[in-house]
């Protein structure tokens, strides 16, 4: 029963999460509020580790596959954004290298020059 | 083709076999081949996409079959990315100075790149605006987007897109630009293609995992304080 167990303690934190959300008239996902919850139990020892690893594990190596709806809706949108299509395709791809890329290389630089 | 379709709707396992059964499908060929040479949330969405296109079904169909199903659990499995962000705290907060600046790095080249594309295709003010908050996660891009005058759905496609190729081309494009610090990596692709794209740093390692996750914190909100000033320059 310990699969159950974690599950109820992730799903308390969901909901606690959604409720923050109801409350607060931010344009923030329910999601970010739980990550936030979440590492403050874990970080304050009211949760330990091990009461939630075995589930928490399982979603985070399913989650490629929870996206997979949300990427083939992507293919139904393109029709109603036409004229932007071509802008849209430049930042989705080359921006998205760009930044990955630079994020990396000044990340490393100064992690490197640090550690020297 | 009509028949197909009518079976389709009325099978509610319909959707969720199409996604996971095409995922593993992709899993197990780099299995037995020995390396990845599928990526499997592109193959299942190319997959699930190539069969609703082929029978003519609709997506509604696909999502309510299984679809749904899967984004439900999307929002506690984005909420455990506390759990690699815990156990490697102590190397980001020792890192905290490169996380922040990384982090910077990628978003303002992020809005040098809206802006260039301001200028080049002379889009109308609410165009460029719905590309400022590409990188971030969907809800606060959206929602941000909205607020600020963009159209929402555009904002959505880009942040779709984004996170798509990020989860996708990471590997190598990381190889590409030299990046072999772990911490370097996460930072790198939760910057550039938030919780999507973290989903592919979680397997790249721990380390990468707990990077990223605080990179999308840490983007999300250099992104909202920054993006209302660069909207306000075509206002």
């Amino acid at each position: 029963m310990k699969y159950l167990r974690e599950a109820v303690i992730i799903m308390g934190i969901t909901f606690a999460a959604e409720i923050v959300k109801f409350f607060v008239p931010l344009p923030v996902p329910a999601s970010i509020y739980g990550l936030i919850l979440l590492f403050i139990l874990l970080k304050s020892g009211v949760l330990k580790l091990e009461q939630i690893e075995n589930v928490g594990g399982l979603l985070l190596e399913l989650m490629p596959l929870l996206l997979v709806p949300a990427s083939v809706s992507f293919l139904t949108v393109l029709d109603t954004i036409q004229g932007m299509l071509l802008p849209v395709l430049i930042m989705g791809l080359i921006g998205t290298t760009v930044v990955m890329g630079i994020t990396g290389r000044v990340s490393q630089w100064l992690i490197r020059r640090k550690d020297r | 083709m009509t028949a197909l379709r009518e079976v389709f709707s009325a099978c509610s396992f319909f959707g969720l076999l199409m996604a996971a059964g095409s995922y593993q499908l992709a899993r197990e060929v780099n299995r037995r081949v020995g390396r990845e040479i599928l990526n499997p949330l592109l193959f299942a969405t190319l997959f699930c996409g190539g069969i609703l296109v082929l029978t003519g079904t609709e997506y509604a169909v696909f999502y309510e079959n299984g679809g749904k199903v899967l984004e439900f659990f999307l929002t506690p499995a984005t909420i455990c990315l506390a759990i690699p962000l815990y156990k490697q705290f102590e190397l980001l907060k020792k890192n905290a100075a490169a996380v922040l600046a990384g982090c910077a790095a990628g978003v303002a080249a992020h809005i040098a790149g809206c802006v260039l594309m301001l200028f080049l295709f002379r889009m109308e003010a609410a165009e460029y605006i719905s590309l400022l908050p590409k990188s971030i996660t969907t809800a606060i891009g959206k929602g941000l987007s909205e607020e600020l005058g963009g159209y929402p759905a555009i904002t959505m496609a880009c942040i779709m897109l984004t996170g798509l190729f990020g989860a996708v081309a990471a590997s190598p494009l990381l190889r590409i630009f030299g990046v072999t610090d772990s911490v370097s990596q996460g930072l790198a692709i939760g910057t550039s293609s938030h919780a999507a794209g973290t989903s592919r740093a979680v397997q790249l390692g721990e380390i990468q995992g707990a990077a990223s996750s605080l990179a999308i914190v840490v983007t999300g909100l250099l992104t909202v304080i920054a993006a209302p000033v660069f909207a306000a320059l075509v206002q």
